[in-house]
């Protein structure tokens, strides 16, 4: 087995401009040109984008679910901020 | 025959794409990750896909009903008019992307050239292949680098190539009575032109990939005139075993 | 944690399943689900990967320029596959280096279809319709199972895949509609691997050891014998269709139960071929292990640059 292997990137791809870069997957690549040239091969072959980004698996920073509770169930019960709290007349047809 | 010169010139062309692309073909499924696997696998994929715009035409040129196929896979030996270099085998991955970088820096010059051309559609196909092209290019040459200026393993490696590549080099310059024909109608390119520009490129970059620009004069020639290393019959038998075993079939 | 506290995580980790969540990396898990999914999807990567080589095999030699390109993309796709498979599969803590090291010492399996040998170009029509139908019917499943990376890198398996089984169907009716000489090479070449292709869907269900685990998590959500009828009764018209005979005499319609009846398997051959046996083990390994070693000197040589030009960036 070689002495370093290359490490996994995470790859996102733009579809078309005016819409946002999404995650599509990973691959492993020695450096970040080599990352983007196999994204370029290996997650666009079928004209899926027309941008790519690539960061190191390493850099993110995830959430850890068991936090789940405190980070995002508090927001569950802001209902105040979604249109549909506020009542409206009947003839007001669009707001 | 019908336009012959046009025809010959175009089979010139197209015939360092169909052997080059049947020479990546051979590595899909064995490189040395999947990730360069499917790279080479894409260069291939071009490389045909130029190789049939090329032949379509020359079978229109000629219109005598001979297709595609007929042209890629049921000439003679002595009638690929492929330059030497892009027969020459993978004999490991320094050699696969020294072929590739070597050929890759001629191929983009001269389609620059191509799409000046007056004839419309082959100004098209070059202008459609470039793209291409400049892409593999940049794939080639970063892997020059790497390889380069990797390991010292590595370095020997690419250097072996470089070296034993090198004698190929010069034929890409040379014109064949086609080439001659085509540049005065302002169809074809003049590749003795294209020389300077391709030594500069590639010594530049051999430069940065801490690699040594070869000094040998003496180079191969023959490929241009059908006359290949042994390597190529073996090529061929493999492209046209279907052909040849089962003649007049459509499949 | 006491084994009470993991017995309620475990309930409460079943329950999520059974509502359709879907579980992601950083979720706890039970070690038995952990070591299963890296069972089953590195076994499903190596398949691709290894089944790269039966068609590789033909590259060189595709009958025309048309199928060559299809030919290739069809097998670059496969090496895409294994990627997004072996990429899913790291996000359960193991590496892909991990995994090959599985594969060449034999301590993972994969499919056992691709030991047998591609001998004529009907093989490439054979293998799309066939081993890919098979493949389809088994993976379409899992676009919707438990574990949200397989899941993902299915959905996409699925949509790229879905031009590879009419790629070799294509190849079949150009055949079966040739020469006399074209037809018998269809024929003979699905003679060779219809049997394979039933042996594919796995196990009888009375021998099958994972199901029932696996149904819940969501890895199959049918048993083999019912993909194995699916697979038979949606093949057989096609067969017919193109005017070539499935080789089993046993092969009835069976209008009562609505699908065909069909002869027995030779489970005999099926294990001997997983148990290394089949025509071209030991070349496929050989194939995969010396890719991997010819590459290394190209790998060491890719990161030793990385470093330099970190180096230098640094500086």
């Amino acid at each position: 087995m070689g002495t370093k292997n290359w490490p996994l990137w995470e790859i996102f791809v733009r579809s078309k401009n005016g819409l946002e870069h999404r995650h599509c997957g990973s691959l492993h690549a020695a450096d970040s040109d080599m990352a983007l040239e196999n994204a370029r091969d290996v997650y666009t072959r079928r004209n899926e984008g027309v941008s790519i980004w690539v960061v190191e698996s390493k850099h993110i920073t995830a959430s850890n679910p068991e936090n789940n509770g405190e980070l995002f169930e508090p927001a569950q019960d802001k209902v105040y901020r979604h249109p549909t709290f506020y009542d409206l007349p009947d003839e007001v047809k669009h707001m | 025959m019908k336009n012959e010169n046009l025809y010959n010139y175009l089979l010139g062309i197209a015939d360092n794409s169909l052997i080059l692309g049947q020479r990546m073909g051979e590595l899909c499924g064995h490189g040395p990750s999947l990730e360069t696997d499917i790279a080479c696998t894409n260069i291939s994929l071009d490389l045909f896909g130029q190789v049939r715009s090329y032949f379509q035409y020359a079978g229109k040129i000629v219109g005598d009903g001979r297709t595609e196929d007929d042209i890629a896979m049921l000439r003679k030996e002595r009638d690929y008019k492929n330059v030497l270099l892009v027969e020459q085998p993978n004999t490991n991955f320094a050699f696969t992307i020294g072929r590739q970088f070597l050929f890759d820096v001629y191929h983009l010059i001269f389609l620059a050239e191509l799409q000046k051309s007056n004839d419309l559609t082959l100004s098209a196909i070059a202008n459609k292949c470039i793209k291409e092209v400049s892409y593999h290019v940049r794939f080639s040459s970063d892997w020059v680098k790497r390889l380069g200026d990797g390991t010292e393993e590595s370095k020997a490696k690419m250097q072996e190539a470089i070296d034993a590549l090198w004698t190929y080099t010069d034929e890409l310059f040379h014109q064949t009575e086609a080439d001659v024909a085509m540049v005065a109608k302002g169809i074809g390119v003049d590749v003795t032109k294209l020389k300077e520009d391709y030594y500069l490129r590639v010594g530049e970059l051999l430069k940065e990939a801490t690699l040594h620009v070869p000094e040998s004069k003496w180079f191969q020639k023959g490929g241009k005139e059908g006359i290949h290393t042994e390597h190529l019959g073996y090529l061929l038998s493999d492209l046209q075993y279907m052909q040849r075993t089962y003649p007049n079939m459509e499949w | 944690m006491s084994e009470e506290q993991i017995k309620n995580l475990e309930e409460q980790f079943e329950a999520r399943i059974a509502r359709d969540e879907k579980i992601e990396p950083k979720d706890w898990m039970p070690e038995k689900y952990r070591k299963t999914h890296i069972r089953q999807m590195s076994q499903h990567a190596h398949s691709e990967i290894v089944g790269m080589l039966p068609e590789g095999n033909w590259i060189t030699r595709a009958p025309s320029l048309r199928r060559k390109v299809a030919l290739l993309a069809k097998v670059q796709d496969e090496a895409g596959h294994g990627l997004y498979l072996y990429s899913a599969t790291e996000t359960l803590g193991i590496s892909r280096d991990e995994m090959y090291e599985q594969l060449h010492t034999g301590k993972a399996k994969y499919s056992s279809i691709f030991n047998y040998p591609t001998v004529t170009w009907a093989d490439m029509g054979a293998i799309g319709w066939l081993v890919d139908g098979a493949a389809i019917i088994n993976q379409v499943p899992l676009c919707n199972t438990s574990y949200g990376p397989y899941a993902r890198a299915m959905i996409r398996v699925c949509k790229e895949e879905s031009f590879h089984q009419r790629q070799g169907y294509e190849i079949m009716i150009k055949l079966a509609n040739g020469t006399p000489e074209q037809k018998d090479m269809a024929q003979d070449a699905l003679n060779r691997w219809w049997w394979p292709s039933l042996m594919m869907l796995g196990p009888t269900d009375d021998v099958s050891v994972h199901t029932a685990q696996s149904m819940k998590w969501k890895l199959k959500r049918k048993s083999n014998d019912d993909l194995r009828q699916q697979f038979i009764d949606q093949t057989v018209p096609q067969a017919e269709l193109i005017g070539l005979t499935i080789p089993d005499p046993d092969l009835k319609w069976n209008e009562e139960k609505g699908s065909y009846d069909f002869g027995d398997i030779d489970w005999d051959e099926f294990w001997q071929v997983v148990k290394g046996h089949g025509p071209m083990n030991k070349e496929r390994m050989k194939a995969r292990v010396g890719a991997w070693e010819r590459g290394e000197w190209v790998r060491d040589a890719a990161m030793a640059h990385a470093e330099k030009k970190q180096e230098r960036k640094e500086k």
